[in-house]
């Protein structure tokens, strides 16, 4: 429950701070991670940063509707994907202002998101689960048939986006610090929300929906809203993607890629917000030595994955606050 | 009599094969407590669950405060002023009562749509909430999570919602159920208060609450009504005795 369950509740005040030291100390890391260009390569720190602070806005995202309204999506990859799309077939047609492809990118995957979730959001449960599924196989395949944009080969993006004609992008530390700027943003939009009129309706939901309905609260209104906020999210990440990997591809919306946002979610710790950041660095950071270590790490990776999900409730955040005896919801 | 607060016209349910609503009309008068009674089975709980929207009939006519909302969901009938509280506890575990209450005053008060703020921090929305917690003796516990209150305590939780929602015309089914004579006790004395703010319909089993509360009792029986009336006139009826109340009643 993390951020739910301190308002007014007993555990108040040190969950509280436990709410602004953590997400304090993580952005204070990033913020400082290319100082550590001392003892490694810049350039390889800054990538891996970025693209983790990229999957974490994504996780962020799926963490508001998975953690706070029980909508467990299985097809988050697909609004990354749009957005990443948006910026790829723009660039292919020599649109490279991000004041076009920005705003194209939320678009494309705000308005699918409210599109499948209007179909999506009358089912419960594993129904859920299946038709968000189905509706990002659907974008997964129809960018592969996407032949003028390189189909299954994905497409390569020559320049990364400009801002009124300025190359930011070109330098790794402005991409960086913008990938950091869009991480907080997200975080802090998303606890607002939370925190709420809107976020209480939302969280009172997935507590009790028939309850809800008995007060007056249209559910599936609310649910649709967070569906799309959540997906708009997502198209921001994956308009940063397309930028960090200068290329777009239909992996980005593979059904794996929306099963790994999931993982990111559990590993972190599910409805704190701030363990979704954890857990997709912690994630792309084992995946990133493991696979360094020896060709066979998922052999390694999945055991893990299990074990922190059989013994460690509450994922990292959740060890982390049993280990330091501080009770957590 | 004045237009009354509600009004079922042939109301049918059948789940399968089993009517159990059958062509029932019931009226609830502006300010009374109209009790509903009969043996396990008779249809209350469904007939509570039909006019608060859960389910729908399969013929006739639901009339609410003038309008017609037979068609309505229960979200929007619950916007148009029907309160409900629930046989089985329905209440939002993880937040606590004082959460549980401002959610009600959330929804009367509409802008529910804002994404900003903190909803927990709005006096708008705890001092009404403290206040409908203060008149069902829930106060002192207001920032306990709901889940952790006892038994007779969930089901004062349950009323103070109802009350949070101002409504106008409370539907309570089986609030005593499983509750020990001292909060039974306390239960009756707290709806003996609320008499009269709005017009209410009580389903329970507990004859003694029944008829200490009541203006008007209707005793339904394989989903019909079999007897209405005060509570003299349903004590009297031959009718009522040999079919239900019988030994009850001695």
């Amino acid at each position: 429950m993390g951020e739910a369950a301190p308002i007014g509740s007993r555990a108040a005040p040190a969950s509280a701070r436990a709410g602004i030291a953590v997400p304090g100390l993580i952005f204070g890391i990033l913020a400082g991670l290319p100082l550590a260009a001392l003892v490694a390569p810049e350039n390889y720190l800054l990538d891996l940063g970025t693209r983790i602070m990229i999957f974490a806005i994504a996780a962020v995202a799926l963490d508001l509707v998975v953690g706070y309204g029980a909508l467990v999506s299985f097809g988050h990859a697909a609004f990354i994907g749009l957005g990443a799309y948006a910026v790829g077939i723009l660039a292919a047609h020599g649109i490279g202002e991000m004041l076009v492809s920005l705003p194209t990118a939320l678009a494309a995957a705000i308005l699918f998101a409210l599109a499948t979730g209007a179909v999506s959001l009358r089912t419960r449960g594993v129904y859920f689960i299946m038709i968000t599924l189905a509706f990002s196989q659907m974008v997964f395949f129809t960018a592969s048939s996407l032949a003028p944009y390189g189909g299954d080969d994905g497409l390569t993006i020559a320049a990364r986006n400009t801002l009124l004609g300025i190359p930011l992008f070109k330098y790794p530390r402005v991409l960086y610090y913008v990938a950091l700027a869009a991480l907080a943003g997200t975080f802090f939009l998303c606890r607002a929300i939370v925190a709420s009129r809107f976020g209480r309706v939302l969280r009172g939901a997935k507590e009790n929906a028939t309850r809800m309905a008995t007060l007056g609260f249209k559910v599936y209104r609310f649910q649709l809203m967070a569906y799309a906020i959540s997906g708009g999210l997502c198209g921001l990440a994956g308009f940063l993607l397309a930028n960090a990997n200068d290329f777009v591809s239909p992996a980005y919306m593979s059904w794996q890629r929306s099963g790994e946002l999931i993982i990111m979610v559990l590993l972190g710790g599910i409805g704190t917000l701030y363990g979704a950041i954890i857990g997709a660095a912690s994630y792309l950071l084992i995946e990133e030595f493991l696979s360094r270590t020896t060709e066979y790490w998922q052999v390694m990776f999945g055991p893990f994955l299990v074990l922190v999900v059989l013994f460690g409730r509450g994922g990292l955040v959740g060890l982390f606050a049993r280990l330091t005896g501080n009770r957590h919801g | 009599m004045a237009e009354p607060v509600l009004r079922l016209e042939h109301v049918r349910k059948s789940f399968g094969g089993l009517v159990v609503i059958d062509d029932l009309s019931l009226d609830v008068a502006a300010g009374e407590l109209h009790a509903i009674i009969g043996p396990n089975g008779a249809g209350k709980t469904t007939l509570i669950n039909q006019i608060s929207g859960l389910i729908k009939p399969d013929a006739g006519r639901i009339v609410f405060a003038g309008r017609d909302v037979t068609a309505l969901p229960a979200h929007a009938r619950a916007a148009a002023g029907l309160a409900r509280s629930f046989q089985v506890t329905s209440i939002l575990p993880g937040f606590s009562a004082l959460e549980n209450v401002a959610l009600a005053v959330q929804a009367r008060s509409g802008s529910s749509l804002r994404i900003f703020g903190r909803a927990a921090d709005e006096a708008e929305l705890n001092e009404p909430a403290l206040a409908a917690l203060g008149e069902v003796g829930l106060a002192p516990r207001a920032h306990v999570t709901a889940a952790h209150l006892s038994h007779g305590e969930k089901r004062a939780l349950e009323l103070a919602i109802a009350l949070a929602m101002a409504p106008k015309l409370l539907l309570l089914d089986e609030p005593m159920a499983g509750t020990g004579r001292e909060e039974t006790g306390r239960l009756v004395g707290l709806l003996r208060q609320l008499k009269g703010r709005f017009p209410m319909v009580l389903v329970e089993h507990d004859m003694t609450a029944v008829f200490a509360l009541a203006d008007r009792i209707s005793v339904l029986i394989y989903g019909r009504v079999l007897a209405s009336g005060t509570p003299q006139q349903v004590r009297a009826d031959p009718k009522v005795a040999a079919a239900y109340l019988g030994d009850e009643m001695e």
